[in-house]
C-alpha cells in the first residue's frame, strides 16, 4: 500500500547543523570567522593579502584556502605573510560546505585567533546555499563582472553580510552603471554594507577594514 | 556540479523519513525548490538514477515543483513576479521590496511503500 509520509526538511539541513556546531566552536574560541564568495578572479586572494598587510600587527590571522584543484598558489602567496593557513581541496567541487570548514578548524589553534579568513571556491552560483558556520558572510562583486550581476544571481546577494566592490581602479574603462547596480543590491538586500575598493590601488579599503575589525571587536576586546 | 551533494542529501532525508516509517521502499519524492535557488533538475535526475541504486529508493520518480520568485512592492503591496533586468514594483516604481516566494528549497513529502 502506498503511503504519503510529509517531510519538509531543507535539503540542506545536514550542512547546516554541521555549520551551526562550527559557529558555536568558532565563538567558544572568540574567533570571527569570515566567509569571502565570488566568482572566479574577482579578487578573493587579493583582498585577504591586502586585508593581512593592514591587520596584521592589530589582529592574530588565520586564513582557510578552498581551492576545486590542488593547487597551493593562493595559500603559498597567504603563507609567504607569514600567517597560518590551511588549503582544503574540494576535488573539484564547487564550494566549499560545513564539513570541510570543519576539518581545517581542526589544523587551527583557535585559541591564538582573533580572525579566520575563508577564500571560498571561486562561484556565483552556489557557495550561498552551503553555510559554513562563519559568522559573517561576505561577497566580493568585481567590476569587470559588469553590473548585472544582482539581477542575474540574486540568490547570492540574498545571504550576504557585507558586499566588496573591487577592481573601482578600472571603473573609468567600464561601462559599470553604479547605481544601477546598487539598485539591485538593496533590493535584494536592503542597508547592506557595501565597500567600493580597489585592492590595487588600495582605494576604499580602509572603510573595509575597518568593518572587519568592528566585527571582532564584538567578540574579542582588540 | 553541486547537484550531486544536493542529491546525496536529498536521497539521505528521504531514506531518514522512510526508515522512521518502516517502509519497504519509498517509490516518489515531492521537492519545492525556489527560482533562485539554482539547481538543474535534469542533473539532479542524472545523478539521483546512480545514486540510489540499491538503496530502498531506487528508481524512485523526483517530482519538482519550481517556485517562480515573487516580490511584493512594501509601498502599494503588489505582488509581482520580477523582470530579468529589473526588480521594482511595475505599479508605483517603488524599490522597497520584499521575496515573497523564489527561495525554496525542501523535500516537501515521500511516498512510501
Ligand atoms: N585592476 C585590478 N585588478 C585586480 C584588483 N584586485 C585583484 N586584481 C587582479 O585580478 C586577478 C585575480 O585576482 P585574485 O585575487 O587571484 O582573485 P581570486 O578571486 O582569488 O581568484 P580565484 O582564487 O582564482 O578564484 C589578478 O590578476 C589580480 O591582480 C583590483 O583592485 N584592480
Ligand atoms: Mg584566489
Ligand atoms: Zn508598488
Amino acid at each position: 500500500m502506498s503511503q504519503r509520509v510529509t517531510v519538509v526538511e531543507n535539503i540542506l539541513n545536514a550542512n547546516d547543523q554541521i555549520a551551526e556546531q562550527n559557529m558555536a566552536q568558532l565563538e567558544a574560541s572568540g574567533v570571527t570567522a569570515v566567509n569571502l564568495m565570488a566568482s572566479p578572479g574577482a579578487g578573493k586572494t587579493s583582498l585577504i593579502l591586502s586585508t593581512v598587510d593592514r591587520l596584521v600587527r592589530r589582529l592574530r590571522l588565520g586564513v582557510v584556502e578552498g581551492d576545486t584543484a590542488p593547487v597551493t598558489i593562493d595559500s603559498e602567496r597567504v603563507l609567504a605573510k607569514g600567517i597560518p593557513a590551511v588549503q582544503i581541496n574540494t576535488g573539484g567541487g564547487c564550494h566549499l560546505d560545513a564539513v570541510m570548514l570543519q576539518s581545517a578548524l581542526t589544523q587551527l589553534d583557535l585559541d591564538q585567533l582573533d580572525l579566520l579568513i575563508v577564500e571560498n571556491v571561486g562561484n556565483l552560483v552556489c557557495p550561498a546555499n552551503f553555510r559554513l558556520g562563519a559568522q559573517r558572510n561576505v561577497l566580493i562583486a568585481s567590476v569587470p563582472e559588469g553590473d548585472d550581476k544582482p539581477y542575474k544571481y540574486p540568490g547570492m546577494y540574498r545571504g550576504v553580510d557585507a558586499l566588496v566592490i573591487n577592481k573601482i581602479d578600472l571603473l573609468p574603462y567600464t561601462p559599470f552603471d553604479m547605481d544601477y547596480f546598487c539598485r539591485g543590491v538593496e533590493m535584494l538586500n536592503p542597508g547592506l554594507a557595501t565597500f567600493p575598493l580597489s585592492c590595487r590601488t588600495g582605494e576604499g579599503l580602509d572603510d573595509w577594514i575597518d568593518w572587519l575589525v568592528e566585527q571582532v571587536r564584538a567578540r574579542r576586546r582588540v | 556540479m553541486h547537484e550531486l551533494s544536493v542529491t546525496e542529501n536529498i536521497l539521505a532525508i528521504a531514506l531518514k523519513h522512510a526508515e522512521k516509517a518502516r517502509a519497504q521502499r519509498v517509490t516518489d519524492l515531492y521537492l519545492v525548490i525556489g527560482q533562485m535557488a539554482s539547481i538543474v533538475d535534469d542533473s539532479v535526475q542524472f545523478y539521483w538514477d546512480i545514486i540510489s541504486a540499491g538503496t530502498p529508493a531506487e528508481g524512485a520518480r523526483l517530482h519538482f515543483q519550481r517556485v517562480p520568485t515573487e516580490l511584493q512592492c512594501l509601498n502599494c503591496n503588489r505582488r509581482y513576479a520580477p523582470a530579468d533586468d529589473d526588480f521594482a514594483c511595475p505599479d508605483c516604481r517603488s524599490q522597497q521590496i520584499r521575496v515573497v516566494a523564489g527561495e525554496e528549497f525542501y523535500l516537501d513529502a515521500i511516498e512510501i511503500e
